[in-house]
């Protein structure tokens, strides 16, 4: 057996869930996800870390999925776009992504989504250009990103109205 | 009489549960946003293998042998497949259509036998339990091939001392078009000034996120070949499956579930899609396909590739007096199936100088083989070309005669009372509104602010340039686009309608959903034709057992035809539910209405009877109604334009750019386009068409090139190399409308889906071009990389 197929066991939390699974030595993470876990949410648009549609969270960084072997995410705490949704907390960007139409094709928009994670727990209030910065990893080949700008604008403003309500 | 005209005064528009118009969300988005998209890659099958292939590293060569006995006996390996196993399966095809007279090609088959023709052509096949052993097991191939001769470069391709392709052919011209109209040397014999130039525009390809995959099952025990394709046109990749497999229509169904982005890029046949169809068929079990990145740049078809050398003649008050141009175009070895290879440069002749009311016009379009990835339609088929050539020129006459840019275009630009209209090269125009789009676009960016800014600017060395950019767009296609050439494409489509017994609809159509909105626009029109909540519609596409036969989506057809179908049908469902509910409430059908799933009294909108209970009454108790009263809940529309061969769309862009004469990257301020494809019926989704389909425009503009060498190998076919627009550097953009529905249908809509990519780079070329006036610097060449303009400014 080549080095490459060796298989491994790996103990790990996926949105939430402790799971330990046997994987080859070169099975990338998103892979790992995708075909063994099922969580077809997270997308191979490259496979060598440009387009950011694999993009998911690792120890509450977001990681392109296809950079990273699964024996790597040994023990660490991993959430995709299934676990953003089922624990609420992007809601509000998800919705306005809908109202807004901040979306097409859909097949970049989980790992857009996780991008914005990230970008709304360090910079809550960010400007347009620091949200085009900051998604500028992340690939949209339909909707030229004005929209998806402007969907994280109103899902800001929106949380700013929420908060001086309370 | 229509329901609608029944309405006295009210449109549909006016209707009072009307969505038209309006900019509600789409139904099937919440999914997405959840992760939870069925793309092909994601679904699950028993007994699902995957297929790699050996794709030739040469241009051209022989297939001298191929040693397979490694591959075979590699862990996981189920089936190795040369070319002449797959084409006892499956028969080659010849990409060619009879209205494209003269138009040649040789045929291909799904996995080369005897040569390879391009480097990327699928030369083997393996079939095994997962992808990544297939992949294994592809490396331990032995191809003995034998490099041939190779032709790249169009310039020389039809040349007599350059290798012929295909020896059968002849030479390496796959078709020519030549117009002459008018008097075009007095034309410009009689010009005040005459401009010229050479217009390049580089290959590019579509890059959709989603690469092209398909999974492909043959049911040996039902006769049944399923295949789950990522797809825009399933009918027409059913009837293809059936010819070239031998297989009844009845065996033969194609699933298009959620497609990850489309352009144009998933309406070919291709040959590694085909064998992958093959090889289920041979295996009798599910065989998926899905192109990893890299190979997607050596496979998927790939666009433009067109250098036009053009002239123009204006007279001294800035009359244009004709066009003239010789375009030249390398589509690949071979004329792609079934659409063909001749359709962008047919297009670049009937759109060149479109927008004008000149009527002297020559024209020549030569198509040549070369050793390159096939070419074939893609977004906004040969309109950005022809949009380049002739707003490149009327910025240059415009310069030529002293005359502000946005002046001479108001002096040409066909009046919007002159129509019907036909141009020079003979496409017709029912109306446009070229006028008031430009006065608009001028009015909504200020133009002649921008114009003293500019100016200001550059007295302090900032060098900021505005383009503009008139266009027109091929929509709602009739038969007159394939049909008429022998393409078995559909261009009518139908809708299917189905009244459940809470007062859900069900609709079946037959244009298919990649994002643009089909379904949500399609909802929005059965919801107000019929009379019921959106919320109530449900909308299915993408199935050749459960849609009405039809064309899918492609060339900005889904909401001008299917949603006709769409409105045809609601409209026939309501007559049909007033007529039972007239019964049950003892009245006519005349004075009831249906309006939010309630049957109301029409004068007063007071309610009678929830559509629930009408439901009801004819589902589980038609014992109570009078035996001669059938209601038919079930009602098929079908749509296709005939008195146009295309609704043309217009309208007008405008870029605003800033340009750094030292490095030569070019910085995009802003972007506008007031474009006009008639009835709205989603103000948002057509919007995000537009944007959507600007960067596109831009990103071929500025970024977008496959790169080859001599020896017709691709450079940069990788997403780190081959460089699409990000995020970061892309512009706002600006969208306004003007509405000039077409009175081919009733609801009026045309297409908006390419309008932005048909505009965006000239715009951008030309307010380059304007940005380096000062300099006597001209690029008329897509991309224009910094470093054309560095070689334009002369610093290179």
């Amino acid at each position: 057996m080549t080095p490459a197929a060796e298989i491994h066991t790996i103990t790990l939390t996926v949105n939430g869930e402790r799971i330990t699974r046997s994987v080859a030595a070169r099975m990338h993470l998103v892979d790992f996800l995708r075909e063994q876990l099922d969580l077809t949410g997270s997308h191979l648009g490259c496979e060598h870390g440009v387009c950011g549609a694999c993009t998911v969270q690792v120890d509450g960084v977001a990681v392109r999925g296809c950079l990273m072997l699964a024996v790597q995410a040994d023990s660490a705490t991993i959430v995709t776009v299934e676990g953003l949704t089922d624990s609420g907390v992007l809601a509000d960007v998800q919705e306005a992504f809908l109202q807004r139409n901040a979306l097409q094709c859909g097949f970049c928009t989980p790992g857009m989504l996780t991008t914005i994670a990230e970008l709304l727990t360090v910079n809550p209030d960010p400007s347009r250009d620091a949200i085009r910065d900051a998604i500028s990893g992340n690939y949209c080949r339909c909707t030229g990103y004005h929209a998806i700008v402007d969907a994280v604008q109103n899902a800001v403003a929106a949380r700013r109205t929420k908060e001086a309500a309370e | 009489m229509s329901v609608a005209d029944q309405m006295k005064g009210l449109t549909f528009l006016d209707r009072p549960n009307s969505y038209i118009g309006r900019s509600v969300p789409r139904p099937n988005a919440k999914r997405l946003v959840q992760g939870r998209g069925t793309y092909v890659d994601d679904l699950r099958m028993p007994r699902l293998v995957h297929v790699a292939f050996l794709r030739s590293p040469h241009a051209h060569a022989r297939i001298r042998g191929l040693d397979i006995s490694a591959a075979k006996a590699a862990p996981g390996v189920i089936m190795v497949a040369t070319g002449a196993d797959i084409a006892r399966v499956c028969t080659p095809w010849v990409g060619v259509l009879t209205h494209f007279k003269g138009l040649k090609s040789a045929p291909q088959y799904p996995v080369a036998i005897e040569r390879a023709c391009w480097a990327g052509e699928a030369i083997c096949a393996v079939v095994a339990n997962s992808r990544a052993e297939a992949e294994d097991a592809v490396a331990l191939i032995e191809a003995d091939l034998e490099p041939l001769p190779v032709t790249v470069d169009m310039e020389t391709a039809l040349d007599p001392g350059t290798p012929v392709i295909h020896a059968d052919l002849g030479d390496n011209l796959a078709f020519e078009r030549t117009l002459d109209v008018g008097d075009v040397d007095g034309a410009f014999r009689h010009a005040a000034a005459v401009v010229e130039n050479t217009f390049s525009v580089g290959r590019h390809t579509g890059v959709t996120l989603e690469p092209r995959s398909i999974v492909a099952d043959w049911n040996e025990g039902e006769e049944k070949l399923t295949v789950y394709h990522s797809f825009q046109a399933p009918h027409m990749m059913q009837d293809i499956v059936c010819k070239h497999l031998g297989l009844p229509e009845a065996s033969v169904r194609v699933v298009c579930k959620d497609v990850g982005g489309s352009f144009g890029i998933k309406v070919h046949i291709y040959p590694d899609e085909m064998a992958t169809v093959a090889l289920a068929k041979m295996l009798k079990r599910p065989v998926k396909f899905v192109a990893d990145r890299l190979e997607s740049f050596v496979s998927d078809i790939h666009a433009r590739d067109h250098r036009v050398k053009a002239k123009m003649a204006v007279s001294k008050d800035g009359e244009i007096l004709g066009f003239e141009i010789d375009d030249l175009t390398g589509i690949g070895p071979y004329s792609v199936y079934p659409r063909t290879s001749a359709v962008e440069a047919n297009q670049v002749v009937n759109l060149t100088g479109g927008p004008y009311k000149h009527q002297n016009y020559r024209a020549r379009a030569r198509v040549v083989f070369q050793n390159k990835v096939p070419m074939c339609q893609y977004r906004a088929v040969g309109h950005p070309i022809a949009v380049m050539v002739t707003e490149g020129l009327v910025d240059q006459a415009a310069h030529a005669i002293g005359m502000d840019p946005a002046e001479l275009r108001r002096r040409n630009l066909i009046r919007d009372d002159a129509h019907p209209s036909t141009a020079a090269s003979g496409i017709k125009f029912e109306k446009l509104s070229h006028q008031q789009s430009l006065e608009k676009l001028l009015t909504m960016m200020d133009y002649d602010g921008l114009r003293k800014e500019q100016a200001e600017l550059r007295a302090k060395g900032i060098h900021r340039g505005i383009g503009l950019a008139a266009f027109i767009e091929i929509t709602n296609p009739s038969a007159a686009f394939y049909g008429v050439g022998g393409a078995r494409i559909s261009s009518q489509d139908g809708c299917t309608l189905r009244l459940n017994p809470q007062g859900g609809v069900i609709a079946s159509i037959g244009v298919t959903e990649q994002g643009q909105g089909t379904e949500g626009v399609i909802a929005q029109v059965v919801a107000t034709a019929v009379g019921v909540p959106m919320s109530d519609v449900r909308v299915v596409t993408g199935d050749t057992d459960a849609t009405p036969y039809g064309g899918g989506t492609w060339a900005c057809r889904a909401a001008g035809i299917g949603g006709e179908a769409a409105w045809q049908s609601g409209k026939a469902l309501r007559a049909n539910i007033l007529d039972v509910a007239a019964v049950i409430l003892q009245s006519t059908p005349e004075v009831l209405d249906l309006r939010e799933g309630k049957i109301v009294d029409k004068a007063t909108g007071v309610e009678r009877m929830p559509l629930a209970e009408l439901g009801r009454v004819a589902y589980f108790r038609p014992d109570t109604l009078p035996a001669d009263l059938k209601p038919e809940f079930v009602v098929t529309r079908h749509y296709v334009p005939k008195d146009y061969p295309f609704a043309f769309t217009n309208g007008m862009q405008a870029s605003y750019l800033e340009v750094d004469t030292d490095t030569g990257f070019v910085k995009l301020l802003k972007h506008w386009c007031v474009e006009d494809c008639g009835t709205v019926l989603n103000p948002q989704l057509v919007d995000e068409q537009i944007r959507g389909g600007i960067v596109q425009g831009i990103g071929a503009a500025l970024f977008e090139h496959c790169r080859y060498d001599a020896q017709g190998q691709m450079l940069n076919g990788s997403m780190a190399d081959y460089l699409v627009p990000m995020s970061s550097e892309m512009p706002d953009m600006d969208v306004g409308h003007v509405v000039t529905p077409t009175a081919s249908s009733e609801l009026g809509a045309k297409g908006a889906g390419e309008a932005g990519t048909a505009g965006a780079p000239a715009a951008v070329i030309n307010a380059i071009n304007d940005a380096l006036r000062p300099f006597n610097a001209h690029v008329c060449v897509q991309p224009a990389r910094p470093e054309e303009i560095l070689r334009a400014l002369g610093k290179v």
